[in-house]
């Protein structure tokens, strides 16, 4: 599974720490929610990024006395349909301020990645590696939206007011 | 209408763009059918019985004459020359070839149509009052906020992945046309004592196997919070509808599950967080998508009242028509003229290609280029001057949208059924045929406004739960049999039908409505008095006993 990061296809830096096998003392490691929960204690002053992978079903907010220590956290799509860690995204992105890696897994398509991107992921293990491939092209294919979201573009209403200008009563 | 700018087209144009290479990458193979479905899905594309059936959205039920024409071009370049009008104002094309979907997409962009959103787990079609700005005594014309929704749900990012689809409809009435208590939101338009515009908001209605009455979630939210409070509504659905059972996964079982308090108490936790934020609208961004609604500029005309009384005496069936058909308008001298769909022998709510380009034409000639689509799946002329009606009827009658049977029981709203559907148990259209031969125009008239909706399955995409005699097709031991329900209705008294008794058999059931109406005009108190009402003061039994004394 290729995993496209900021754009680029890379190497994935994390290691995946099984639930029952011990804590390395140093370097990148991927924990499960739970397992990390029962960690993070110990886990501060870890010499090296850590990373969670959060369920769809658990409260994302549950996160936010931890967000400071992590690097990255994984949202998980089981199936293409199943679409609430976008939910968890932007609140993690508007609400709780995070700014680490934002990782979507599972049935990740091309066609989902204007969708993620906008949403606040910055980073996705592609489950085919033609879509992965053609990143660039996929992510690039609107450029306009309707609604503001997780990411920099301006929705429709307020872009109208912008193109209106100053002289209707916008900033100076 | 509202006119499209340069980013409305352009978004539509990079929507056609990117559908035609996901149909590309199906038709080469690179995607598998079941990798393609929810993608074609969230653009109207369905696998039917016999092919792909292709549904157009038609945003609050509103279509320019040069839509229309292109609808009939479509009609008869890409299918079998005809169209099917639904019961969210969209049209749906049943025989369409997948590898001719992305030409006839770019087509239908030339005029700002598109199918975005017609099918698939996200928010569909919002849907409006036919009648929108033109209904005398509305609030205000609710298609400026059916728009503003319109615009913000397509291709959300968050909620294009909801556990089920999404339905909302808005109405500025009294008297509701948009059926609101039967969706996932119903909005009212209205004005709080401090005389600020906004919406009563209700949630949690819906059909399908486990029918509910929307119920009122909060009794005013101001204009300006009307996204920021639906956004905060599809949140919390997103994260906590269910997705274990696609039968459970609509709001409306959440919100049954949960309780309207408990679920209202989510609600309005996430929208404390969202209001007054970035989708708080401003007089300002209103003021402007008021603006791109193009309203005609009434020549003024006293009403018609003495040339409508002479058409009448000279010819009874105009008289007849004009009755049945056409509704004041708030505009003096002008009136709103419904075309039913509905013709005896003929599927409701199809509608032919010439018939469309015909329609079209009148709409240029005598209603300011505007067209409706009612969720009743009738068309309607909004703004035709009374002095021209007489000329219009001729011409409507010409092409076979002059029955004059609105409102009553030979206007049938029905699903496609067991003739085209992969879902259905039960064919729906032959019983509406049957009906439609059944009862005259006279007899229809003489029993005034009377609802019969058809479903073929328990999806209930016929209404049939708020008919004032709903018809169910169901399968027994692999025949077509039919419940029949009494005492429905889709507007503000929404309520569901009580079940009569046990289904019947095809053959049977146009017998068994015949009984239904006899026993009405027996039991009635006057002949003001509507079937609808008529249940409601007795109750099923005594058109229980009529119906099954002679069928032991």
């Amino acid at each position: 599974m290729p995993l496209v990061s900021n754009g680029q296809i890379v190497s994935d830096r994390y290691r995946s720490i099984a639930d029952d096998a011990e804590l390395p003392a140093d370097g990148a490691l991927l924990l499960s929610a739970a397992r990390f929960l029962a960690s993070a204690d110990s886990l501060r002053g870890h010499d090296g990024p850590i990373g969670v992978i959060w369920p769809n079903d658990r409260n994302i907010a549950e996160l936010v006395p931890h967000l400071d220590q992590l690097a990255t956290v994984v949202l998980l799509f089981p199936t293409f349909r199943d679409g609430r860690a976008h939910s968890q995204a932007r609140l993690l992105r508007e609400r709780y301020g995070f700014r680490g890696e934002l990782r979507a897994s599972g049935q990740v398509l091309r066609d989902q990645f204007v969708f993620l991107l906008r949403n606040g992921f910055d980073s996705f293990d592609v489950k085919k590696d033609s879509d992965a491939e053609a990143f660039a092209a996929a992510a690039s294919r609107y450029s306009v939206f309707y609604q503001p979201a997780a990411d920099q573009a301006v929705g429709a209403l307020q872009r109208r007011r912008q193109l209106r200008g100053p002289a209707q009563g916008g900033q100076p | 209408m509202y006119v499209y700018d340069e980013i409305d087209r352009t978004l539509v144009a990079e929507r056609v763009a990117e559908f035609r290479d996901q149909v590309q990458r199906r038709l080469s193979g690179e995607l598998t059918e079941e990798e393609f479905k929810p993608l074609r899905l969230m653009n109207g594309v369905y696998l039917q019985l016999h092919a792909y059936m292709f549904r157009v959205a038609i945003p609050y039920g509103t279509l320019s004459a040069p839509q229309l024409r292109k609808l009939a071009e479509v009609a008869q370049r890409y299918d079998r020359g005809y169209g099917h009008f639904t019961t969210r104002q969209n049209i749906q094309f049943n025989w369409i070839k997948l590898a001719d979907l992305p030409d006839a997409l770019a087509e239908l962009a030339e005029v700002g149509l598109h199918a975005m959103q017609t099918s698939g787990n996200c928010t569909r079609n919002v849907t409006a009052d036919q009648w929108g700005g033109v209904a005398p005594g509305e609030v205000e014309d609710p298609r400026l906020w059916a728009e503003i929704l319109r615009q913000h749900t397509t291709l959300h990012p968050e909620f294009s992945f909801l556990p089920r689809k999404f339905k909302i409809a808005i109405t500025a009435s009294e008297h509701d046309r948009a059926a609101i208590k039967i969706h996932d939101i119903g909005l009212r338009l209205r004005r709080n004592e401090q005389g600020e515009t906004g919406f009563e908001v209700l949630v949690g209605g819906g059909l399908g196997r486990s029918p509910f009455i929307a119920k009122t979630i909060k009794p005013f939210v101001a204009g300006r919070d009307l996204l920021s409070y639906v956004e905060a509504i599809l949140r919390v659905y997103n994260q906590y509808g269910r997705r274990d059972n696609i039968y459970k996964a609509r709001i409306k079982i959440l919100v049954h599950e949960l309780g309207i308090d408990k679920f209202a108490a989510e609600v309005e936790n996430e929208w404390r967080q969202l209001a007054g934020g970035p989708l708080t609208l401003d007089d300002e961004t209103i003021a402007d998508i008021r603006s791109r609604f193009i309203y005609p500029d009434y020549p003024p005309l006293p009403d018609a009242k003495e040339l409508l009384a002479q058409a009448s005496a000279s010819e009874p069936a105009f008289a007849t028509w004009l009755a049945n058909s056409v509704a004041p308008h708030k505009q003096p001298g002008y009136a709103i003229v419904t075309l039913s769909l509905k013709p005896v022998g003929a599927p409701p709510g199809d509608a032919t290609a010439e018939q469309m380009a015909a329609i079209a034409d009148l709409a240029e000639r005598y209603s300011f280029s505007e067209i409706r689509v009612a969720h009743e799946q009738n068309l309607v002329l909004p703004h035709v001057a009374q002095r021209d009606l007489p000329e219009l009827w001729h011409a409507l009658e010409a092409i076979g949208v002059a029955t004059p049977n609105v409102n009553l029981i030979t206007d049938i709203i029905a699903c496609p059924g067991l003739d085209y559907c992969s879902l259905a148990n039960a064919r729906s259209i032959p019983i509406a045929q049957q009906l439609t031969r059944r009862f005259s125009s006279a007899a229809a008239q003489a029993l005034g406004q009377l609802h019969l909706n058809i479903s073929g399955c328990i999806n209930a995409c016929g209404h049939h739960h708020v008919g004032h005699i709903g018809i169910l097709g169901v399968e027994k031991n692999g025949e077509e049999y039919y419940q029949i329900t009494i005492g429905g209705r889709a507007d503000q008294k929404a309520q569901l039908g009580e079940l009569l008794g046990p289904a019947v058999p095809f053959d049977q059931v146009a017998d068994v409505i015949e009984d239904l109406v006899e026993a009405y005009r027996e039991l009635r108190a006057g002949p003001q008095e509507l079937f609808v009402d008529t249940v409601s003061r007795l109750g099923v039994e005594p058109f229980k006993e009529r119906v099954y004394a002679t069928r032991q």
